[in-house]
């Protein structure tokens, strides 16, 4: 015990770039723990960056980036120029909105109404139930949508059924239904798994404030409009300004399967758009421009969204 | 006065038994459209080919047939990519567990000089992203991976996000399990490797849903470096490729839809149906057994927030 504690004095003692050194060689067995992945992301998520310079270049595979010739900002003013990568810019803002707003109202909606139940096993089973969907691929969730919106599937003959159209709706086919059905499907999937979190938020509020609102008078509405919601309202925040951070990330994946070329100005994404322009037409310096105005958007975004918010909080703490 | 008060006072009484039948009410019909979806999938993957290209097939198959399991399980290209997906799931999910864990030990010992400058680079790579086309031209121009087995693996094998998570978790651990075993003369990889490592089960077993779902439910790694290669498709690969010919067929509804009545017993939407319940099953396996695990797991990691 003792000999530790001197030991750690000792290393205390040592300080500056040099002491660090001293003590790393101490620590042999957790640099092996940790170097290995140290490298790793260094190849995987940090070298990739060197591709960045490829937006400035007229980029040609054969030559590398080394070789290939610098244009400065004709890839970004190309870009500009295109009606499609601006029509690709507002469909990912238009439906990452409809997809923020009606995720986060249903979620916590869902979560308000979970909370209510007193029988904890149905409860349990609603969860089970609605958590299953997020598990689920893109491409299998598609599918499903194919058949639940063709023309002759289930939901148009509801609708028919109770006489709210007269004709089958072409659900799949028509671009200015595309960004809601994008967001229908995107509830589908994930609202139960995003109620988790206010679950959360909602079991660490201290019980006796209901009780004391009770005994107060407060009905059901009033509990939850006056303490529910507000201690909620962190987590809320929080995962706001996460949100706005990622308004440039509307997926892909839904829209690259379910779009189609009937669709296509409705639901082309700018990661379609690279997609399309980047692997299929090998334009690469053109695809990692828009990659990088994506980027730069969203960390203003995230910046935008965090200041307001500070701000707010200010506010309502005077 | 006091008749106002007690009226009010009925009124709230009716009203809050009346919230509980709406809600449960609600939530089953929630349940039910949760599910729908799903069991009209069953239902078509039962149902017989060509009446299937009537569509309005709801809970039930209209024509009961099995034709579309008897085509899909004599398609040897069925069993290749299943072998396929199984595989690379069980293998990354095995060296994600490893490799991320022992990273996350690491990172969590205060002591340890370079916790700080390599967390830092970790976190970062949470926010920000090379972008689809630099990382395409890495793994496939400068690693050479495409075509090729590896692509599954190696790209994916370790994640931040999970290091994070475990990393909040072995924090969470009384730290005189690290002093003892130290002053009883064990070193760093031992007490990570026969201590901390078995009490991580519990975050372990999240993390390996996430990370077992997410290669299982993965197409556009295949799609990007492994289109050219019929012997590496995944089973959700296959299934993307019979996503395009459905909507392909569906464009030329009709059409395709007589040619088809006097030739097969099943179409392409029955085929896509049964592949896609082939696919899901194992999730509805695993997924019940894990649920308990995961719903601590967020909580975990929204400690970091």
């Amino acid at each position: 015990m003792d000999g530790i504690s001197n030991k750690s004095n000792k290393n205390e003692g040592r300080r500056g770039f040099w002491g660090s050194v001293r003590k790393l060689k101490g620590q042999w067995q957790l640099m092996l723990l940790s170097i290995p992945m140290l490298i790793y992301i260094l190849i995987f998520n940090y070298s990739p960056m060197w591709g960045w310079i490829t937006a400035f270049q007229d980029y040609k595979p054969k030559l590398g980036i080394a070789g290939s010739k610098f244009v400065g900002l004709k890839n970004f003013k190309w870009l500009f120029g295109r009606a499609d990568f601006i029509q690709s810019v507002r469909n990912t803002l238009g439906m990452s909105v409809i997809n923020l707003v009606l995720g986060t109202v249903t979620s916590i909606l869902l979560a308000i109404l979970l909370n209510e139940v007193r029988q904890i096993k149905f409860k349990r089973v609603v969860q089970t139930v609605t958590y299953l969907p997020h598990f689920l691929s893109m491409v299998i969730v598609v599918g499903m949508a194919q058949n639940i919106f063709a023309s002759n599937g289930p939901l148009n003959l509801l609708l028919m059924n109770l006489h709210l159209v007269k004709e089958p709706i072409f659900f799949l086919g028509e671009g200015k239904l595309f960004w809601w059905l994008v967001g229908v499907i995107n509830v589908w999937k994930e609202v139960g798994w995003n109620t988790i979190i206010y679950i959360a938020a909602m079991t660490a509020i201290d019980p006796s404030l209901y009780e004391a609102a009770s005994i107060d008078g407060a009905g059901r509405f009033n509990r939850i409009r006056y303490i529910t919601l507000p201690g909620i309202k962190s987590t809320f925040i929080i995962l706001l300004i996460m949100n706005i951070g990622h308004l440039m990330e509307a997926g892909f994946e839904i829209q690259y399967l379910l779009g189609s070329s009937l669709t296509m100005d409705w639901s082309q994404t700018i990661d379609v758009f690279v997609l399309k322009y980047g692997i299929s037409k090998q334009q690469y310096g053109v695809a990692t421009a828009a990659g990088i105005f994506k980027s730069v958007v969203a960390i203003i975004l995230l910046f935008a969204a965090n200041t307001i918010a500070k701000k707010l909080d200010e506010n309502t703490l005077i | 006065m006091a008749n106002i008060g007690s009226a009010k006072k009925t009124g709230r009484v009716r009203h809050d038994r009346a919230f509980p039948i709406f809600n449960t009410l609600f939530l089953i019909l929630l349940m039910f459209i949760t599910l729908y979806p799903v069991i009209n999938t069953v239902a078509y993957s039962f149902n017989e080919g060509t009446d299937a290209l009537r569509g309005n097939i709801g809970l039930f198959p209209r024509v009961f047939s099995t034709e579309s399991y008897k085509s899909i399980l004599s398609d040897s290209a069925v069993y290749q990519a299943a072998w396929i997906s199984a595989s690379k799931t069980v293998l990354i999910t095995l060296l994600n567990l490893f490799w991320t864990s022992m990273l996350a030990y690491a990172l969590s010992r205060k002591e340890y000089v370079l916790r700080k400058p390599i967390t830092l680079l970790m976190v970062l790579t949470m926010y920000v992203n090379a972008g689809l086309i630099p990382n395409y031209l890495l793994i496939s121009r400068t690693l050479h991976l495409s075509n090729s087995y590896l692509v599954y693996i190696i790209p994916t094998m370790f994640s931040c996000f999970n290091m994070i998570v475990i990393r909040t978790y072995i924090m969470g651990l009384p730290e005189a399990l690290v002093e003892s075993a130290r002053i009883d003369g064990a070193g760093d990889i031992r007490i990570f490797w026969q201590i901390i490592f078995p009490l991580c089960k519990p975050v372990l077993a999240t993390v390996a849903l996430f990370v077992a779902v997410g290669s299982w439910n993965s197409w556009f790694d295949t799609y990007l470096y492994n289109g050219g290669k019929k012997e590496l498709y995944t089973l959700q690969y296959l299934l993307k490729m019979k996503l395009a010919t459905t909507q392909a067929s569906a464009n030329a509804a009709k059409a395709t839809a007589d040619a088809m009545k006097s030739v097969n017993l099943t179409t392409p939407v029955t085929i896509r149906c049964a592949i896609t319940v082939i696919a899901t099953v194992p999730i509805l396996v695993v997924y019940p057994f894990l649920q308990k695990y995961f719903v601590t797991g967020i909580a975990l990691g929204s400690v970091k927030e």
